[in-house]
C-alpha cells in the first residue's frame, strides 16, 4: 500500500510539471487556435537562461528566475506572437505547425552551439529534505512540486473561468468576430494567452530542470508529453490539460513498477492513441465543429 | 600573340602548382587521425570526455615534436550516438585514408563501425567497455580500458568480500548495459549471490520513480546499478529521494566525476569498481588529472584518460617501430607490454592480449563528500 502511495505521489508530482506544458497547448488553442510545437524548448530555453544568470551573473536562483520570467514574457511570449504567429496565422494552422517545427529544431541547435551538448545540473528551489509520513517517504521537492503545479494550473483554471480578461479571452477563443462586437480587445486578450504561455513554460523549467537536468534536448520528451496530455484531457479544456497531465504521470509510475519499465515510456502513446480513436475530443474537451 | 584563354590557362596552372605542392608536403607531414565520436545525443558526455583527453594528448605530442617528426591531425566527426551515424562516419573516415580511427565510445556504435576498420586494416582504438566487442575475431579493434569481463568479477569479489548475499541489478538497455548485465550475472551466479530483481531502464529515461519502488521492494542486501552517465545520476537522484540506504554499487561509471557532478550529495555512498579515475595513487595520473582540471575547467573522468592514453600508446608503438604502419602498428600492440615508465603518457602499464583486450591495476572506491574516495588497489589480473 505505501508503494503505491509512493507511486501516486510521484506520478502526480511528475504529471502535474506535464500538465503546466500541457496548459500551454490548451491555452494557445483556445485563445488563438494555433498549435505550438516548439513548446518543449520553449521550456528548456528558460532553464538555460537560469543556468546563465546562476552560473555567469552569479545571481540567486530567485532573481535568475524573475529575470528569466520578464525574458520569457518578452521573447517567447510577446515576440513570438508578433514575429511567428501574426504573420502566418493568416495562412491557416499548417504553416505554423511547420513554422514550430522549424523553431524547435533551431532553438534546440542554438543552445546546443551556445551552451555544448553536456547535460548541467540545476538547483532545487525546494529544500532537499526527506519526509516520512506513516512510512511513506517523500521528499519536500516532490510535494511541493505538485502543490505548486497544481496550485497554478488551477489559479490558470480560475483566472480564464473567473476573471473578466478570463472570460473575454475565452469569449475571443469561441468567436473572435462576436467578442470583438462585444467591444474586446481581441488581438490583446490573444497576446495575453501567449504571455501566460511562456510565464508557464518558465515556471515549468524552474520545477523539471533538477529532475530532468538541463540538456538542449531536454524539451523533447516533456514538449511530447504534454502534448499527448493535452489531448488525453481535452484539447479546448483547460481542467483538461490538468487531469490529462496527472493521468499520464501517475500511469507511467503504476505502469513501470507492475507491468514492466519498459512499457512505461509508452504509456502516454497508447492512451493518445485510445482518446484520438475512441474520444476524439479528450476527456473533458468538448466536441468542436470548424468550418471547413 | 597569347590570346586571352591561353593567358587564363597559364595563370590556373601557375596557381595550381604550388597549392599542390603544399597540400603535399603537408599530408606528407601530419599524422592523419579520424575520432568517430559521440558529440551529441545520450553519449555526449562521455564523447566529449574522449574528445578532450584526446585533444590534450596530440597538443603536448605535437608541442613535443609530434609523433617521429610529424606533427598529429585530428578530426573530430559527431556521430551523434546513433550506430549508423558512426558507421558512415567511419565509412567515410577510411576515404580519408587516416593512420588511426579513434573512438567510438559507446559499445552499440563500436559494434557497427569496427567492422567497416577492420575490412579497411585500420586500426580503432575504441572506448566501448562491452564484453563481446573484442570476442569476434577482430585484429584491428582495441580496447582503452578494461573489458566488462575483467571488470565484472573485480566488482563481484567486492561484494561477495562484503557479505553481500543478494542484490538487484538494475541495467540501461542497450548494448553497453546488456553487455554489463549478462557478464555480472554469470559472475553473481558463480558466487552465489542471489539476483531478486533484475530491471532494465531504457536509455535517456528521466523518471525512475517506478525503478525504485521495485527495486527497494525487492529487499535484496544491496543494488548493482549499470547505466550510462546521465542515467545513473538521475537514478542516484531517484533513490535519494527514496531515501534508500543499502549500498549501492556499480562500475566505473556510477562512481565516475561527471555522475557525481551530476548527481551531487545523491552520489555520496555509491561504491564501485574503476578501472581508470584521476584520483588513483599515481603521481603521473594525478599530474594528468591536475593539468586536465586546469585546462577544461572539471575533473577528467575515465573516458578522458581513456582517450589521452589511446594517443600514447599510438605514439609509444609507431616510435618503436619507427615508421607509420597500420599493418604493423596493430600486430605490435597484441601480445604487447608497454610501461608507463618508458611511455609516461600511458599514465600506467598497459598490457594486451591477441583480441584486443588490456590489463592494468584498478580500483575499488567510494563516493565520500563528493569525491571519489579510493578504498583498495587491485593488481592486473595478469591474463594477457
Amino acid at each position: 500500500m505505501t508503494d503505491l502511495l509512493q507511486l501516486l505521489l510521484s506520478g502526480v508530482s511528475t504529471g502535474a510539471c506535464y500538465a503546466l506544458a500541457a496548459l500551454g497547448f490548451t491555452l494557445l488553442w483556445q485563445a488563438s487556435g494555433t498549435i505550438n510545437f516548439a513548446l518543449g524548448e520553449m521550456v528548456m530555453l528558460p532553464a538555460f537562461m537560469m543556468l546563465f544568470f546562476l552560473n555567469v551573473a552569479s545571481l540567486p536562483l530567485a532573481v535568475a528566475f524573475l529575470l528569466t520570467l520578464v525574458a520569457s514574457l518578452l521573447v517567447l511570449g510577446g515576440m513570438f506572437k508578433l514575429l511567428v504567429v501574426d504573420p502566418l496565422i493568416r495562412h491557416g494552422v499548417i504553416p505554423l505547425v511547420i513554422a514550430t517545427l522549424g523553431l524547435s529544431i533551431g532553438f534546440k541547435n542554438l543552445t546546443r552551439v551556445a551552451y555544448s551538448a553536456q547535460v548541467f545540473t540545476f538547483p532545487s528551489i525546494f529544500p532537499d529534505r526527506l519526509i516520512d509520513i506513516f512510512g511513506l517517504r517523500v521528499t519536500v521537492a516532490e510535494i511541493g512540486t505538485a502543490v505548486l503545479a497544481c496550485g497554478v494550473a488551477l489559479g490558470v483554471q480560475f483566472f480564464l473561468n473567473r476573471t473578466l480578461t478570463g472570460r473575454a479571452m475565452q469569449a475571443v477563443a469561441q468567436n473572435r468576430d462576436a467578442a470583438r462586437v462585444l467591444g474586446i480587445n481581441a488581438n490583446r486578450m490573444v497576446m495575453y494567452a501567449f504571455l501566460v504561455n511562456a510565464a508557464l513554460a518558465a515556471l515549468t523549467a524552474l520545477l523539471v530542470t533538477p529532475v530532468y537536468l538541463a540538456k538542449f534536448d531536454m524539451g523533447d520528451t516533456l514538449g511530447t508529453k504534454a502534448f499527448y496530455a493535452a489531448i488525453i484531457g481535452g484539447f479546448n479544456n483547460s481542467r483538461g490539460a490538468l487531469l490529462g497531465g496527472v493521468l499520464v504521470g501517475v500511469l507511467e509510475n503504476l505502469v513501470g513498477a507492475y507491468i514492466s519499465p519498459s512499457y512505461k515510456e509508452g504509456v502516454a502513446l497508447l492512451l493518445f492513441l485510445l482518446v484520438i480513436v475512441f474520444m476524439p475530443q479528450g476527456l473533458l474537451g468538448k466536441p468542436e465543429e470548424r468550418r471547413v | 600573340m597569347i590570346k586571352r584563354r591561353t593567358t587564363l590557362k597559364l595563370a590556373t596552372s601557375a596557381l595550381a602548382v604550388p597549392a599542390l605542392g603544399i597540400t603535399g608536403a603537408r599530408a606528407a607531414d601530419t599524422v592523419k587521425m579520424i575520432d568517430d565520436v559521440e558529440l551529441s545525443g545520450p553519449g555526449v558526455t562521455s564523447g566529449s570526455m574522449w574528445k578532450n583527453g584526446v585533444d590534450m594528448a596530440i597538443k603536448e605530442i605535437n608541442a613535443g615534436g609530434g609523433i617521429l617528426g610529424r606533427q598529429i591531425e585530428v578530426s573530430h566527426q559527431d556521430n551523434q550516438s546513433q550506430a549508423q551515424i558512426a558507421k558512415a562516419v567511419a565509412t567515410k573516415a577510411i576515404d580519408d585514408e587516416p593512420y588511426v580511427i579513434l573512438g567510438p565510445i559507446f559499445s552499440g556504435d563500436v559494434n557497427v563501425s569496427s567492422a567497416v576498420a577492420e575490412t579497411a586494416e585500420t586500426p580503432m582504438f575504441m572506448g566501448g567497455e562491452a564484453a563481446n566487442l573484442t570476442q569476434q575475431g577482430k585484429k584491428y579493434l582495441f580496447r582503452s580500458s578494461l573489458s566488462q569481463s575483467a571488470a565484472m568479477p573485480k566488482v563481484a569479489n567486492y561484494m561477495q568480500k562484503v557479505g553481500i548475499k543478494s542484490v538487484v541489478i538494475v541495467w540501461i538497455s542497450n548494448d553497453f548495459g546488456k553487455g554489463g548485465h549478462d557478464t555480472m550475472l554469470k559472475e553473481l551466479n558463480a558466487r552465489g549471490i542471489k539476483v531478486l530483481a533484475d530491471i532494465p531502464t531504457e536509455p535517456g529515461q528521466m523518471d525512475y520513480t517506478s525503478v525504485v519502488v521495485n527495486a527497494v521492494k525487492a529487499g535484496a542486501d544491496a543494488i548493482f546499478s549499470y547505466k550510462n552517465e546521465e542515467e545513473s545520476a538521475r537514478f542516484l537522484i531517484a533513490l535519494r529521494k527514496y531515501g534508500y540506504d543499502k549500498p549501492v554499487i556499480g562500475e566505473t561509471v556510477l562512481v565516475s566525476q561527471r555522475v557525481i557532478e551530476l548527481a551531487g550529495t545523491a552520489a555520496n555512498g555509491a561504491r564501485g569498481h574503476v578501472g581508470l579515475t584521476v584520483d588513483a595513487p599515481n603521481p603521473l595520473v594525478l599530474a594528468f588529472g591536475a593539468k586536465f582540471k586546469a585546462i577544461y575547467g572539471y575533473a577528467s573522468d575515465h573516458n578522458g584518460i581513456k582517450g589521452y592514453t589511446s594517443i600514447y600508446l599510438i605514439k609509444a608503438v609507431t616510435e618503436k617501430l619507427g615508421k607509420f604502419d597500420r599493418k604493423a602498428l596493430a600486430a605490435a600492440i597484441h601480445g604487447g607490454s608497454f610501461s608507463a615508465k618508458q611511455y609516461p603518457g600511458l599514465l600506467l602499464d598497459v598490457a594486451f592480449d591477441a583480441a584486443g583486450d588490456l590489463d592494468r591495476e584498478s580500483y575499488l572506491v567510494e563516493v565520500r563528500d563528493g569525491k571519489q574516495v579510493i578504498t583498495e588497489t587491485l593488481p592486473p589480473l595478469g591474463k594477457v
